[in-house]
């Protein structure tokens, strides 16, 4: 295996993601990333030389448009999704102290 | 004749002339779910009630001539990652099991417009990461032609419920062959349209530079009568596309005369299913006796599809699937302290092995020092890839290859090994890199009795032509079985 993933980018990408790895599943990921990154690597066998990265197949660029209204007030379905609420606002653990 | 033998647009037309009610077929396919569901597991949410007292409003419209669509009354599944306003859309995933969305998805407002009757929300891969529907948090999904063999992904749940007779329709998403991989293992026709053409609003992003809504259908008129439906102009996806023309069903003529289809060698060589091989290429072979042009050509590049795919898929997984951190809706962790270890338990704890899998690649080519390496390398090679589909497009109306190298695989045997099942992709994912339509059509069976299906790529915006090409199979294929 050409891509060795060490245990500090394992828990570096872990941060980037947001995502707690049991012991297992960290080392589970360091396998299959560097698997999965020994596959891409083919793609450095094609010369890119100039080729412009293409995001989109369409040229779009910003869209536009007006900001007027169409929806109603779905202010109370939106919130009953909340996993915690009061009133009209979402908990959270207190971030500011 | 049993309700659940017509067709999509044969229902329509019966519900019309009177012959049958729209609670009749909502009714029909509530029982088909009811005795089929035990062993399939196609549904994730099935709304009886709502179902039936839709179909009889839509009935008493329909008397009234208020509603006069071919999909008026029909009966429709719903892939779990469209939303639905007022029920439950999971996206197959822990993190979202409880989620009611406060709106509905474009498609599916077009559907409803149309008077189409959704029966509830169909089983996939979680976020749609997979190609079998076993990783869903909601149990796999199994297929009706034989339940120890996959459906197929990630829209497995809408082509297995299309194939089992559990809806006359259904709404699959594509984002590197989820529809028209699990129409070619279901033996259903799947379409996914040319990116931009059906809107995004409202479906749950999994990759958005390469997501695309499509129907699953029993036959190439359902198709062609549905995305005439739900394809529309939307300003609320900045990549809809405004399309001259929706009127697909004026495709279907039976015609290929002096039309051009490439056959690309590299599609058909090693690690293709011999099987799989001979029943696709018979399968050209009644095109080519209709009138249709027949030529091999070498495509090139087809091998660095995947790995391009799984960078930009992942990357755009990464970002989309930020949202998901249990603030405003969907799943939060029980025990935590802080903020950040609320987002990262609730993450952990709410999503499945494979979404982890593709949301830490994803976090990785982005980060800094590796971006230019992997994310920008992809873009590139996606930009080679158009390109050599510019160029086959030149010289062919439609390209026509095999769906999937092999038939459905049996249940547990694809997980284990990430790559080998990424491999499986190697048909279908250059049309979400190129933003092209595809349509699968079941054009034979293997000897163990499960469907094979023949894919059809055309240029962007080429829709009718794949359309008319997969119209006429059809019917030389009809007119094969009535000869002998």
């Amino acid at each position: 295996m050409a891509n060795i993933i060490s245990d500090e980018t394992i828990e570096y990408v872990g941060i980037l993601a947001k995502l707690e790895l049991s012991g297992e599943e960290k080392e589970q990921a360091k396998k299959d990333m560097g698997r999965m990154l020994d596959y891409i690597d083919q793609l450095n066998e094609l010369d890119t030389e100039g080729v412009e990265p293409m995001s989109h197949v369409f040229p779009v660029q910003n869209v536009f448009r007006e900001d007027i209204v169409t929806n109603g007030d779905d202010h109370e379905a939106v919130l009953e999704n909340a996993p915690e609420r009061r009133e009209d606002s979402y908990v959270v653990p207190m971030t500011v102290i | 004749m049993d309700i659940l033998k017509y067709t999509a647009v044969e229902l329509g037309k019966k519900i019309k002339a009177g012959q049958v009610t729209a609670m009749q077929a909502c009714q029909a396919a509530l029982d088909r779910i009811e005795e089929k569901e035990s062993t399939l597991n196609c549904y994730i949410t099935v709304d009886k009630e709502g179902a039936l007292a839709r179909a009889a409003s839509v009935q008493e419209q329909i008397e009234k001539g208020a509603l006069a669509g071919p999909l008026a009354g029909v009966p429709v599944a719903v892939k779990d990652n469209m939303n639905t306003k007022g029920m439950r859309t999971t996206c197959a995933s822990h993190i979202l099991d409880n989620f009611v969305p406060a709106f509905s998805a474009e498609a599916v407002c077009n559907l409803e417009k149309a008077g189409a009757v959704i029966l509830g929300k169909t089983n996939m891969d979680e976020f749609a990461m997979g190609s079998t529907t076993e990783t869903s948090y909601f149990g796999a999904t199994r297929n009706p032609h034989d339940p120890a063999h996959v459906p197929g992904g990630s829209s497995g749940g809408s082509a297995a419920a299309v194939a089992a007779e559990e809806c006359f329709f259904a709404l699959g998403s594509d984002t590197g062959g989820s529809i028209r991989q699990p129409a070619s293992f279901c033996g259903v026709v799947g379409m996914k349209p040319t990116y931009g053409t059906v809107s995004r609003y409202g479906l749950i992003a999994y990759g958005s530079s390469l997501d695309q809504i499509g129907p699953l259908c029993r036959d190439v008129t359902d198709c062609a009568a549905v995305l005439s439906v739900i394809a529309s102009y939307d300003n609320k996806d900045a990549t809809s596309i405004k399309r001259e023309d929706y009127d697909f069903m004026s495709a279907l003529t039976d015609d290929v005369k002096g039309m051009r289809i490439g056959i690309p060698k590299d599609y058909f060589g090693d690690g293709l299913d011999p099987v799989v091989k001979e029943t696709v290429l018979a399968a050209v072979e009644l095109l080519r006796e209709k009138g249709a042009l027949v030529e091999e050509f070498e495509l090139s590049l087809v091998e660095y599809a995947i790995p391009a795919y799984y960078v930009i898929a992942c990357a755009e997984a990464s970002s989309n699937l930020a949202r998901f951190d249990g603030v405003k809706y969907g799943y939060r962790a029980k025990e935590y302290e802080g903020l950040h270890q609320m987002y990262k338990r609730t993450r952990s704890e709410g999503f499945g092995a494979e979404v982890k899998r593709r949301i830490m690649l994803g976090s990785f080519v982005l980060s800094s020092g590796y971006y230019d390496a992997y994310y920008l390398k992809a873009l590139r090679t996606k930009a080679l890839i158009k390109k050599a589909f510019d160029k086959a497009f030149g010289a062919y109306d439609v390209i026509i290859g095999p769906a999937a190298p092999t038939t459905a695989p049996k249940l547990g045997e694809s997980l284990t090994d990430p790559i080998q099942m990424y491999l499986g992709d190697i048909y279908t994912v250059s049309a979400n890199l190129a933003g092209l339509p595809g349509i699968t059509v079941p054009c034979g069976k293997d000897e163990k009795g499960l469907p094979i299906g023949m894919q059809l790529l055309g240029d962007c915006f080429q829709e009718k032509k794949l359309l008319r090409a997969a119209y006429a199979y059809e019917c030389a294929a009809k007119e094969r079985r009535e000869r002998s």
